[in-house]
């Protein structure tokens, strides 16, 4: 449903504002990556800006820390409406290593509401166009949350304990 | 004078030809030994708990809901692809799968959980409550095995029969916030 919504909130070019809020600078780099001939993401009509002003997305790389939090939460409050989030990397998603240390506030969605969330440290480019294109419906969603189970055993061990120390009267002779 | 310099970058680029990959349209396999998102076998895990010990961004949370039966939650949100889980597990339970394309808008898609059978003492039924008993154990699972000071007054120690609150109360835990 919110691809499709991308899709009729943005028909055009998305113009991205790259927002670091404390990140390693591997994010970064792969940010960059993805803007080279090799990976070139402007085929889909994204470029990067230098404004919160003049940008539909912005590009989260960092686990949001103490001093830039309130800068985050401006840029944010700058970018005309409509807008979208991109969490990049484990930082932004949730925290990373950090999530529960004093001067990290636990990860973007803290400060600005994330819409998509691309996990990695730091993110493949391809894992970054991926998030991309699923936002903008190129792709279908491919992570499911996944619930595993042993077989469970059919005798209750307790019950069977305690018929089996109940039947041995041998114990009660060696209390004494 | 620009219509040359046009000609010669037309001439210059010919030589490589496209160099852009299709990659969204096109499956594009990863190098060789790429560490992406951890698959587990509950098959072959034991439930040790080296895994959640050893886990740099505490991805691994262990709860045990009864004496027999341990819960393993594995949260995909902090995880950093270290592989170091991978490295530490035993019985080779957890491997490294080649899946990067996990770009989502809902943070408990990643999310792993899995339910195991822990034996007990054939005697007493419970030896191996580590939690009360062994001092070792406990120094060094202590700040492991749940994630918050919260988690651990949901579920305190392993109880000698399965309860069925301890079990709501640990799937309705939500992710650390500030």
């Amino acid at each position: 449903m919110l691809a499709k919504l991308c899709k009729k909130a943005f028909p055009k070019s998305l113009w991205v504002y790259h927002c670091n809020s404390g990140a390693c600078n591997g994010c970064d780099i792969e940010i960059l990556n993805i803007l080279t001939p090799y990976y070139d993401v402007e085929r889909f009509g994204i470029k990067v800006v230098a404004s919160p002003r003049h940008a539909d997305v912005m590009l989260l790389s960092g686990a949001v820390t103490r001093p830039t939090f309130p800068l985050v939460k401006k840029a944010f409050a700058a970018m005309p409406e409509p807008k979208l989030v991109f969490g990049v990397g484990s930082c932004a998603f949730g925290g990373g290593c950090w999530f529960d240390t004093y001067h990290v506030s636990g990860g973007g969605a803290t400060a600005v509401p994330v819409n998509y969330y691309i996990p990695g440290c730091p993110p493949r480019p391809e894992a970054i166009i991926y998030g991309v294109a699923l936002a903008l419906g190129l792709v279908d969603k491919k992570a499911v949350p996944i619930d595993l189970k042993q077989v469970e055993f059919p005798i209750d061990a307790y019950e069977r304990n305690k018929a089996w120390e109940d039947r041995n009267v041998i114990y009660e002779l060696l209390k004494h | 004078m620009w219509l040359t310099s046009k000609i010669k970058q037309i001439l210059l680029v010919l030589k490589p030809g496209v160099v852009t990959l299709k990659y969204p349209f096109e499956p594009r396999p990863v190098a060789k030994d790429f560490r992406g998102q951890p698959a587990w076998d509950h098959h072959k895990c034991v439930g040790c708990g080296g895994c959640a010990a050893h886990c740099p961004a505490r991805t691994i949370m262990i709860r045990d809901l009864c004496q027999e039966l341990r819960a393993m939650v594995y949260d995909g949100t902090r995880c950093t692809y270290c592989g170091r889980c991978a490295d530490v597990c035993p019985e080779d339970a957890i491997a490294m799968t080649e899946q990067y394309e996990l770009a989502t808008d809902d943070g408990n898609d990643i999310t792993v959980r899995l339910e195991l059978f822990m034996l007990t003492c054939r005697r007493c039924g419970r030896c191996y409550n580590m939690e009360t008993t062994n001092l070792i154990d406990k120094m060094g699972l202590k700040g492991f095995r749940y994630d918050q000071l919260e988690m651990r007054a949901v579920i305190p120690r392993a109880t000698e029969r399965f309860e069925a609150k301890a079990l709501e109360e640990s799937d309705r835990y939500k992710r650390p916030q500030t």
